[in-house]
């Protein structure tokens, strides 16, 4: 017997009234016809709101990001629409997934293919430490060839878990001096990783 | 007629006598041994036998026994009639002092990876291969991982705490 089909005869308008919110300007003098505020706010401003994810997926924490990246929790809602496959084009290196050892060199060779500023999110426990895999052919966490900026726990992480490490990575993003670049601590941090 | 293991068994007995022991009947499926210097004659008898024709090599494998003095490493062969749709195995032993095993790669072209293979992972030195290297473990790796000489976990990590893991 055929199913009955059924419409929506009774729809509820949706009240998108106070749903819709826009970032809030920086801190900074108004007046009639001008604003100004510190160039790092706006810059930081306008990072944050526009990071360009890499994703590097290799097992299942990657199929919690296809999740994220869907409508239902949508990474979208947070700047971050174009998901970029070129190295060269994106801001935000997202390694979900069990990194063995011999894909070690290739991570970093994406990461040193990225142009800075660059930051660099571990998805779940085999990105972060390892994870189950504590054996001969597994990298025990990606900082081992790569800085990090956000480790996001889980195994694997729930899609808002890695939302949450992405606004993490927001907050960073936001807050970042744009002198930072070229310190001497950054330079340290990226020669102790033999990173020039 | 149908291939049995009896029929294999008596073709393999009747060729090379002495040399080819503790067979085994294992669900259904023949097992042998012989010498690690037999090994390329034994397989190639297997290959040219007009009733036997054992032409394709399912996979090579290696075992680490290392109770077993003196017969610590083994090589396995799965071979298999196509024709007859019948499966042996063939294994031969060797001490892991001294790994040497003649290849097979000139009688089957899929062992060339497969020795690797078994190379990378128990160091098998397979005499005559003609790129013996690790095929699937990085390079600068200086042991053969899945030989019994090793715990488990990965002895290299720092930020573990024994304590944490029943095992102070």
């Amino acid at each position: 017997m055929a199913r009955p089909v059924r419409f929506n005869i009774n729809p509820i308008p949706a009240n998108t009234a106070d749903a819709i919110t826009t970032v809030k300007a920086p801190e900074g003098f108004s007046g009639e016809g001008f604003f100004t505020t510190q160039l790092s706010s706006v810059v930081g401003l306008a990072r944050k709101n526009s990071i360009w994810p890499l994703p590097f997926a290799t097992s299942c924490c990657g199929i919690e990001f296809m999740a994220t990246m869907g409508s239902h929790y949508d990474l979208a809602r947070f700047g971050s629409e174009r998901v970029g496959f070129s190295p060269r084009q994106c801001d935000l290196l997202m390694v979900m997934g069990t990194i063995a050892k011999k894909m070690g060199p290739v991570l970093r060779q994406v990461y040193l293919q990225m142009a800075e500023p660059r930051w660099v999110i571990a998805v779940g426990a085999c990105a972060s430490s390892g994870g189950i895999f504590d054996t001969y052919s597994v990298l025990q966490g990606i900082d081992q060839v790569i800085p990090v900026d956000v480790y996001v726990p889980g195994c694997p992480p729930r899609p808002e878990a890695i939302l949450d490490g992405f606004m993490k990575i927001q907050d960073l993003v936001g807050q970042e001096s744009i002198r930072r670049r070229n310190s001497e601590h950054y330079k340290a941090l990226l020669n102790s990783y033999g990173i020039q | 007629m149908a291939l049995t293991n009896e029929y294999i068994q008596q073709k393999l007995k009747d060729q090379f006598g002495e040399l080819v022991y503790n067979f085994e009947d294992t669900y259904g499926m023949l097992s042998f041994e012989a010498p690690k210097e037999q090994n390329l004659k034994v397989l190639q008898f297997l290959y040219d036998d007009e009733t036997l024709q054992f032409r394709f090599m399912t996979d090579l494998c290696g075992v680490n026994y290392p109770d077993d003095a003196g017969r610590e490493l083994a090589v396995v062969y799965h071979l298999h009639n196509l024709t007859e749709n019948v499966r042996i195995r063939f294994k031969v032993f060797t001490a892991v002092a001294t790994p040497d095993v003649f290849t097979a790669s000139q009688l089957f072209s899929t062992a060339n990876w497969m020795e690797r293979e078994t190379y990378d992972f128990y160091g098998v030195n397979f005499v005559g291969h003609p790129n013996l290297k690790r095929i699937l473990n990085v390079d600068e790796m200086d042991y053969f991982p899945l030989r019994k000489e090793y715990p488990l976990e990965d002895q290299t990590r720092i930020d573990k705490d024994d304590e944490m893991f029943g095992r102070g």
